[in-house]
């Protein structure tokens, strides 16, 4: 059992840590692409000087991906070896897709990508950034296959306790995948959008207003503006595909013991699994009832249906799916307000506000949160299954002795945490440096300087 | 093992057979080509920082497809034998975590040591350093534990760790050719000085643990010293120390010529002191060309010797001593659904891994965005 909670901390510290840049890579690669056509058709120095800064945050970004990654495919087998002998015969193939299809092209194309701009073509580079970020998102398409199977299995059958398929199209377009493919991807537009729109309003407040920053600025808000209000509506279709296929997983998510009509949406309250009730409830009469059936007398499943008449609890833990949900869709709608109320002055302007630029700059890593808030969600609201109705998380554990898993597991948090200091460091170190060297081309007194220097 | 009849096996079982060969394949693209991108890393900190950037900056463009081959290697282990994936990876739980800290550390010290600020460039410089030197040690310690069969005790661990050893310098060795083929000037002769030691460091170990293997595998000595195997083998061997005895040959005129090369220039030095362009031209590249490549394709060769002989030593045991290829092997359909993909993309891949080499290809330059 101990070995059991540790190895699953250690996935989880792993899979959190793995995530937060495929996040930024997935969208920025697009971004990226973006800004290099915009530099070829224009002679605007603004879309160069905006491809130059963040590519170098998009390398820095896909290394620490990479070398997390690499972790990720080892753990499988290290820690979870029930997980390929039971359903290896599906998750594998998808694995091997992945690695054949998405990986090679991202890594291949990497090097001509970052470092081949003297040495190819325009044309030959503009594709080799294009491959990247197809790369990229074609790798989190079969991750997500894998993982949307694994919460709503389709396609297969059980022989002798070992799943077997018998129907590839129904097993990669599985149930929950349009949902959670969708909502992934918009989820790294919008870590993506913050990230620009923080970074550049911080060097805008710095007073750096090259015209780089307010390209960087205007892409970062647009992209927010569109996808915020998106999500939230993709969001919730995929609320109600959860409804359908993991019930359990959204009478925790709202807090619903019974399962009754005119269920409340509740703001705020503390489940607890005790008394099976909840503490301090705020909420909006037949909210919830609204959201999922779309009526006040509609019917919600409650969690006390899931549990046996001998008193096994079969839903997944309370308190961390309402809290995580709840983090979740408030990051949610704080970046709808916040793009909405910025989109217009920069395009009035060309510029924010003080104020606006300095919210800007305190959301930079709000996606990140709501990203792993809503990967907790979903993962923590699949427990007790690995696989849902399959497999479940306790029997593919590996057999390690705590004390094993213990050492290598305060060596990964040790060394994630340095890293994400460093990466995080970094990138101001990096926003501060182009700041300063804008300033030193600008400045015309110490341009002269410079020349007077040069020509003495 | 009883006598398998090839010519009456049905085609599904040679499935297997051939994710097998896949996985070697991977495997030995793998260690030749992140070996000498791993050896460049424990070589890293001999020399000054404008080298040193040299030598990073000739793998920068590499490094991350290179490592893709470990992903693609232990991706294929996993998908088509499962079973022989947790077997093999959880007896070396400890290992591997090493490697994987190692690869991190190494991995992000590229991007760190350039992009954060410059009074922490001399850590992950050292980051550089250290992550590479765990990561080789760790596979070679992997490797000498499966070699055994996976057996605990301290003659494993002995035997581990000469195998640690022999892995280490063989990468060093690789990333010296890599760098006498990328570089020019001093660093060339100083490449071509540690190619050398290697060369030596490697004849060294070998014969250890040729020596040692009969001691700690008797299985292994069954298979190479009994007859008629011994026949069938020995072309392995005689062919290994011929090329080695072909490199450290090539590695003495390379270094002759250049030094022949640089008398002749500083005598011009003396005659001519004034054209600066021309003298240049003179003292570069002694050793370029097709030529400069003949070290790297020649240790290339041996990596390949060195993994024949460890596939015939195994084959079909996926774990040695306790699992076969068949006992381990998925679904035979799910590896049907693989081996088409991988007909239809590995020859692509390997069409634009030969490409960007090709556009990086020339000695190495500073590297900018
Ligand atoms: C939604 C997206 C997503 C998710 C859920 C995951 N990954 Fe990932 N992964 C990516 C999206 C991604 C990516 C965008 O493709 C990365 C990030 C940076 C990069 O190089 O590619 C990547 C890199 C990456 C690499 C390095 C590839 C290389 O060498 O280029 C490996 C081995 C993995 N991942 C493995 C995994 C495993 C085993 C996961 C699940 C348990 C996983 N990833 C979850
Ligand atoms: C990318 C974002 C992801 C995050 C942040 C994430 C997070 C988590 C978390 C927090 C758990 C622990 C749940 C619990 O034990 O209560 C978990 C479990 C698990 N997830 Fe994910 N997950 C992600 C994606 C995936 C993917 C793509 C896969 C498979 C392809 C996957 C496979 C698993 C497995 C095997 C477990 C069971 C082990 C465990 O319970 O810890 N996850 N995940
Ligand atoms: C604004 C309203 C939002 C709603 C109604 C919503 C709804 C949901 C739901 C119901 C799930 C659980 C799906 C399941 O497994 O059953 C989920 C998961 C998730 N959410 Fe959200 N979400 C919202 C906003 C966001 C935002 C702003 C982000 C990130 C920027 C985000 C990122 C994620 C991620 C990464 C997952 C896990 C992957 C998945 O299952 O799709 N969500 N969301």
């Amino acid at each position: 059992m101990e070995a059991l909670l540790l190895a699953r901390i250690q996935f989880a510290a792993n899979i959190s840590f793995h995530i937060l840049f495929p996040t930024i890579t997935i969208a920025l690669g697009w971004v990226l692409l973006y800004f290099r056509i915009r530099a070829n058709r224009s002679n605007d120095s603004g879309w160069i000087q905006a491809y130059q800064f963040w590519v170098k945050v998009f390398a820095l970004s896909f290394a620490m991906g990479v070398v997390s990654g690499i972790v990720m495919s080892f753990q499988f087998g290290t820690n979870w070896p029930g997980f390929m002998e039971t359903v290896g015969n599906i998750a594998g193939p998808l694995l091997g897709y992945e690695v054949l299809t998405a990986f090679f092209l991202e890594a291949g194309f990497l090097g001509i990508m970052l470092f081949g701009a003297t040495r190819v073509s325009q044309r030959i580079h503009t594709l080799a950034t294009f491959l990247v970020a197809f790369g990229t998102t074609l790798s989190a398409f079969w991750i997500l296959v894998l993982n949307s199977w694994m919460h709503t299995p389709a396609g297969f059958e059980m022989r002798d306790g070992v799943a077997y398929a018998t129907d590839w199209m129904a097993i990669i377009f599985n149930p929950s995948l349009p949902y959670r493919l969708t909502h992934t991807l918009i989820a790294s537009a919008l870590t993506t959008a913050f990230l620009l729109a923080g970074i550049s309003a911080l060097r805008w407040l710095w007073n750096d207003k090259t015209p780089g920053i307010r390209k960087s600025l205007k892409t970062g808000i647009l992209i927010a503006a569109i996808a915020a209000p998106t999500q939230m509506f993709v969001g919730d279709l995929h609320g109600l595909n959860t409804l359908e296929h993991q019930p359990a997983k959204i009478a925790a998510m709202e807090g619903n013991w019974e399962t009754q009509s005119h269920v409340p949406l509740l703001l705020f309250a503390i489940p607890d699994e005790e008394t099976r009730t909840n503490k301090f409830e705020i909420g909006i009469p037949s909210g919830a009832s609204l959201i999922l059936k779309h009526s006040p007398s509609g019917v919600v499943p409650g969690l006390n249906d899931f549990v046996t008449a001998d008193g096994d609890v079969q839903h997944p833990p309370v308190k961390p799916l309402f809290f995580a949900f709840r983090i979740m869709v408030g990051i949610g709608v704080l970046m709808i307000l916040v793009s909405w109320w910025t989109a217009p002055q920069v395009w009035r302007n060309n510029e924010p506000k003080r104020l606006n630029a300095m919210v800007l700059v305190a959301m930079t890593f709000s996606g990140w949160v709501a990203t792993l808030a809503g990967w907790y969600v979903t993962e923590i609201g699949r427990q007790p299954w690995l696989v849902t109705g399959v497999l479940d998380t306790a029997s593919a554990v590996a057999p390690h002795p705590a004390g094993l898993l213990g050492v290598s597991l305060a060596t990964y948090l040790l060394v994630y945490a340095a890293l994400l200091a460093a990466y995080i460091g970094t990138l101001f170190h990096l926003a501060k440096k182009t700041t300063k060297q804008a300033e030193r081309e600008l400045d015309p007194g110490q341009f002269k300087g410079a020349v007077a220097g040069a020509l003495s | 093992m009883e006598h398998i009849n090839y010519m009456t096996l049905p085609w599904h079982d040679w499935l297997p057979i051939v994710f097998l060969g896949l996985m070697g394949l991977s495997a030995l693209i793998y260690v030749v080509l992140d070996g000498f991108d791993l050896g460049i890393g424990i070589l890293s900190p001999l020399v000054k920082r404008d080298d040193r950037d040299l030598m990073i900056a000739s793998i920068g463009p590499f490094w991350d497809a290179n490592e893709t081959w470990l992903v693609l290697a232990v991706g294929l282990l996993l998908v088509a034998f499962p079973t022989a994936h947790g077997a093999v990876l959880g007896a070396l739980y400890l290992p591997t975590t090493a490697m994987l800290i190692g690869l991190i550390l190494r991995g992000v010290a590229f991007e760190f040591r350039i992009k954060g600020p410059s009074k922490q460039r001399a850590f992950w410089d050292s980051s550089f350093f250290a992550g590479s030197l765990i990561a080789t040690v760790s596979q070679g310690y992997m490797l000498g534990y499966y070699i055994l069969g996976l057996p605990t005790g301290w003659t494993a661990f002995v035997f581990a760790s000469l195998v640690a050893l022999g892995v280490t310098s063989a990468y060093v060795l690789i990333g010296s050719c890599w760098l006498v083929a990328k570089s020019e000037n001093a660093l060339q002769r100083t490449a071509l000085r540690w190619a050398k030691k290697s060369v030596l460091g490697i004849a060294a170990t070998m014969a250890l643990i040729s020596a040692a293997t009969p001691l700690a595998s008797e299985r292994i000595f069954n298979i190479w010293f009994v007859w008629p195997n011994l026949m069938w083998l020995m072309p392995i061997p005689l062919l290994a120390v011929f090329i080695t005895w072909k490199l450290f040959q090539v590695l003495n005129t390379a270094t002759r010529e250049i030094n022949a090369k640089d008398a002749e220039t500083a005598a011009f030095v003396e005659v001519v002191e004034t054209n600066q362009a021309k003298l240049r031209d003179q003292s570069q590249c002694a050793f370029d060309g097709a030529r400069c490549w003949v070290p790297f394709s020649l240790t290339a060769t041996l990596f390949v010797l060195a993994f024949i002989g460890l596939a015939y030593s195994f084959f079909p045991f996926v774990v040695p001593e306790s699992l076969t290829i068949w006992e381990a092997a998925a679904s035979r359909d799910s590896l049907a659904i693989i081996l088409v993909g991988t007909c239809i993309t590995l020859p692509m891949i390997v069409g634009y891994s030969i490409f960007a080499y090709k556009v990086f290809g020339g000695k190495a330059t500073k590297l900018s965005y």
